[in-house]
């Protein structure tokens, strides 16, 4: 159930082409195989969820589609363009954003600076045009702030916009974890556990602005997720992944009902009880 | 005063012609995406006709109800004056009604169409379409999350702008005939009474009383030309229609609305507005957040706080009891004003701010008097939807803590046998929107009975002491409000709840419950142990405590309404209970009918009293526990001369 908006198929040439397609995805530290060929596609303007007990590779397979480790063998491409092997920054340059599972931003810096940052990619500042051209530069930021401001708008930041990011609460600084992604504009999102050690409410608000971000923004989002109620509430389709393979994929409610499923997550014999709980 | 004979007669007028004479000059600033969004007269007129040529098209008729929903927004208010130049009226609602109670505020004037700030209030609305019908026509202003919406009848407002501008384009003189078109006798707004008592009331006022209600208060000294005013208390309240709208345009104030409720505080020190208006709960909390800014800062400032704070504070109770200032209270409250007042006031955005109001219910005098010793001018208004806003309002120079200032000038007040407050102006509305049952007690000879209980002081200030409906007797024919008195008594912070006994009895007691955080703090620091609030409770110190905060405040009654006797209960009144309802008001027939032997401990003379309490554990099961608890005389002290009289009154919108 691909929801595909008119924008995003005018805006992308190759509208047919999966905005994630990983092929075969294997990747060993060591000894410790933690992808054993896991292949999924991600259709445009789809959420997808990435499931799995703790351990089942996950976010090892969110590092490979980013380049933070390149496979050992298995390809990635990104809307149709071949990625394997790139390096992170190229990747992003080429509209993937992402947020981590443990807070990566920049304390001491204020909530809005953080956000500013994840323009960086769109900053084009060479020494000479800052030194001499301060106009040019000025106008450039004053162009950087105006996004800003609307994503602050958007994730409704308003009230801490000029807090340090220290000082406010964590669900609001995944919250501005999230801004700062979204101030990359990109077109690809991957979200690491965006709701851990989120109350129900901020929950609820974090899931309501994933929903918005695609149809404003035409986004695709991948997402890496413990909260089951999360997962089956937002997510178009999931793959289960456990210890680096893929268990079952399909929509949320009939994956996670999956006997395989059910004994990765609660062990053989607990299979009269619907897998509910999270890992 | 500037709102001379030649007054517009009518909202769309003022506004036209401030547009033809000022129409570079700002009218109204909104921060948007961070920055200040400027909108000159000019501008403001444009797109009020724009909305208004919209509207129609999307089918407006005169004298038809067009519901509004949101927060303050410079395109909501450019809406309902769309709606008030078609000769329709908008009718604001409070963006935090639950979508049950829609229903109440839609019944009058067949609002066909609604406009809504967002997506929250548009799926209310959509939800009330599926339970009456109506609205046929939504308009939503932010479209955010309503990208995916399929459901009929839903438009932006920017279309409707954008409709009502290409319309004004292609017809030439329709522009000038819209902004003619309104008389002062058609209907400004719709609003509705709290609904406190049943459902709420509509309330109508026409172009001719709110313009009434804003010379008079313009000529009472209200505001001036061209306050800096900050909009950002709710638009289904009268105040915001009347301060906004009204005055906004008759006397050109600049107009500033905040990005978001969120930020209001931190907006409102951009703003630094002349006027200010805020409820005392919003005062209060201003209070705590300088004291607690203060407990954080540093020892050095800290340390000036504590020294120029109380003799500011002590000055300001003497100049209210009318005593001039001595020359060391001049030279302490400049030194001050440089070192402690002025960046106090300047953090708190209220720098330039020479008139600052507040109203709706009683002001504790500890923050009144802050307020004052700070330097802001706070004072007391009192006034109710029906009278648009306006009946009377404290001058300077004539502050007194107790009182809600005189009559405005155009308003006259009276209190009738029965002690409940008359008025009379040509701000008052004709009646209830539909109700002529409920006009009829209301509006009787010209003069409105406001439903509130009062006097007037020798120098002609008004007194107002609360609903007539709570007015009760002693045995000796002595006329109270129990809530009155226990209010005063609240303003106390080891005071959580209490009530005053005495309807048909000699003389008035009190069932008092502590306030068991800031009494066991109190406690704490003079080293007195206890175990339980029923444990602290009955501590003789804290007996004594109280019985100081009584007698204080029996200082500001007469003989005959001053607390005898008093009995702190070994628990707080509880909701659960039913002692008190959710909304925290006493339910006094419950507190008397269990605490019968207790009200009989108090009158028979008894020094203690064993008291059966009744517990409900959460099983349904219930048990007794007995409890000995102290009763205790209040000393009868004479009033202290000069004492500056806590304040009373409130105001009912």
């Amino acid at each position: 159930m691909s929801t595909l908006t008119d924008a995003s198929k005018a805006r992308t040439a190759a509208a047919s082409e999966p905005a994630l397609r990983c092929t075969d995805i294997q990747r060993a530290f060591g000894g410790v195989k933690a992808l054993k060929g896991v292949s999924f596609d991600l259709q445009q303007g789809e959420i997808f969820g990435l499931v799995g007990p703790n351990g089942s590779g996950k976010t090892t397979m969110v590092n490979v589609a980013t380049g933070f480790y390149p496979p050992n063998q298995g390809r990635v491409a990104l809307f149709g363009q071949d990625i394997t092997g790139w390096a992170p920054h190229r990747i992003a340059r080429h509209g993937v954003a992402r947020t981590f599972q443990n807070l990566a931003l920049f304390k001491g810096m204020s909530v809005l600076d953080n956000i500013l940052v994840g323009r960086h990619i769109h900053m084009r500042p060479s020494a000479i045009a800052t030194l001499f051209y301060w106009l040019a530069a000025v106008r450039e930021e004053v162009a950087h702030r105006r996004v800003v401001e609307e994503i602050i708008d958007f994730m409704q930041l308003q009230d801490i916009r000029h807090e340090p990011v220290e000082i406010v609460p964590l669900g609001m600084q995944k919250r501005v974890e999230l801004a700062r992604a979204l101030a990359a504009e990109p077109r690809l999102l991957i979200l690491d556990e965006p709701m851990a050690g989120m109350n129900q409410e901020e929950k609820e608000y974090i899931a309501r602005f994933v929903l918005d971000a695609r149809i404003e923004r035409d986004l695709s989002v991948l997402v890496i997720e413990h909260h089951m109620d999360v997962v089956t509430a937002i997510c178009d389709r999931v793959l289960v992944l456990n210890e680096g393979a893929p268990l079952a994929q399909g929509k949320p409610r009939e994956a996670m009902a999956d006997p395989k499923v059910v004994a990765a997550y609660l062990g053989q014999g607990a299979m009269a009880k619907p897998g509910r709980e999270g890992a | 005063m500037s709102v001379a004979a030649d007054t517009p007669a009518t909202l769309i007028a003022a506004l036209a012609s401030n547009a033809a004479a000022h129409g570079r000059t700002i009218a109204v600033r909104e921060r948007d995406l961070g920055i200040w969004q400027e909108y000159s007269w000019a501008a403001f007129f444009d797109d009020v006709m724009a909305a208004a040529a919209g509207l129609e098209a999307l089918g407006l008729k005169p004298r038809a109800a067009m519901t509004v929903i949101g927060d303050n927004r410079y395109n909501l208010y450019v809406a309902m004056l769309g709606a008030v130049a078609l000769g329709a009226f908008p009718s604001p609602v409070f963006p935090d009604v639950p979508p049950q109670e829609l229903t109440h505020y839609t019944r009058h004037g067949t609002p066909d169409i609604a406009i809504a700030e967002d997506q929250e209030q548009v799926d209310k609305l959509i939800e009330l379409r599926g339970r009456i019908g109506r609205p046929a026509h939504i308009i939503y202003d932010d479209r955010r999350g309503l990208g995916e919406y399929t459901d009929e009848g839903l438009v932006s407002f920017a279309d409707v702008l954008a409709r009502g501008r290409a319309r004004l384009a292609a017809e030439p003189g329709l522009k000038a005939e819209i902004a003619g078109r309104t008389t002062g006798d058609d209907i400004a707004v719709l609003l509705h009474s709290s609904g406190t008592t049943g459902a709420p009331k509509g309330i109508a006022p026409r172009h001719r009383h709110v313009i009434a209600a804003v010379r008079n208060a313009a000529e009472g000294g209200y505001f001036q030309t061209g306050e800096e005013h900050y909009a950002y208390l709710p638009t289904a309240w009268i105040g915001d229609f009347v301060f906004t709208v009204c005055a906004g345009i008759m006397l050109r104030f600049h107009i500033n609305i905040p990005e978001r409720q969120e930020t209001v505080l931190t907006d409102l020190r951009q703003v630094a507005p002349t006027f200010y208006l805020a409820a005392p709960r919003a005062w209060d909390n201003m209070l705590t957040h300088v004291q607690v800014g203060m407990a954080d800062s540093t020892p050095f400032k800290r340390r000036l706080f504590d020294y120029f704070m109380p003799l500011a504070v002590a000055r300001e109770r003497r100049r209210l009891a009318g005593e001039p200032d001595t020359l060391r209270d001049r030279v302490l409250g400049l030194l001050g004003e440089v070192l402690v007042f002025a960046p106090i006031k300047d953090s708190l955005g209220l720098s330039r701010t020479r008139r600052a109001y507040t109203g709706g219910e009683a002001l504790g005098e500890d923050t009144f008097l802050f307020f004052r010793a700070l330097g802001i001018n706070l004072k007391q208004f009192y006034g109710q939807t029906e009278t648009s806003a306006f009946t009377a309002a404290q001058d300077d120079g004539a502050v007194r803590l107790h009182t809600v200032g005189r009559p405005l000038p155009g308003v006259d007040v009276k209190i009738d046998d029965s002690g409940e407050i008359l008025v009379r102006s040509q701000s008052i509305v004709d009646g209830y929107f539909d109700d002529p049952d409920a006009s009829a007690k209301a509006f009787v000879d010209g003069w409105l009975r406001t439903g509130d209980a009062g006097s007037i002081e020798a120098d002609g200030q008004l007194v107002v002491l609360g609903r007539v409906g709570e007015v009760v007797r002693t045995a000796a024919g002595e006329r109270y409000i129990p809530n009155y008195i226990e209010n005063r008594l609240k303003f106390s912070p080891y005071i959580r709840n209490v009530a005053v006994i005495g309807a048909g009895l000699p003389v008035l007691n009190a069932i008092v419950c502590i306030d068991f955080d800031a009494v066991a703090y109190w406690a704490e620091q003079r080293g007195i142990a206890s175990t339980s609030y029923a444990d602290l409770s009955q501590k003789p110190e804290v007996l004594d405590l109280v019985r100081d905060v009584i007698a204080r405040s029996n200082e500001n009654f007469a003989p005959a309404l001053r607390i005898h006797r008093f009995v702190n209960l070994h628990k707080d009144f509880d909701a659960d209970d039913g002692e008190i309802t959710r909304t925290r008001k006493l339910r006094r027939n419950v507190i008397e009918e269990r605490y019968a032997p207790l009200i009989a401990g108090l009158y028979d003379g008894s020094t203690q009293v064993n008291f059966d309490a009744r517990i409900t554990y959460e099983s349904g099961e219930t048990g007794t526990m007995r409890r000995t608890l102290s009763i205790v005389e209040v000393s009868d002290s004479s009033p202290r001369s000069g004492e500056v009289p806590r304040r009373g009154g409130g105001e009912t919108t």
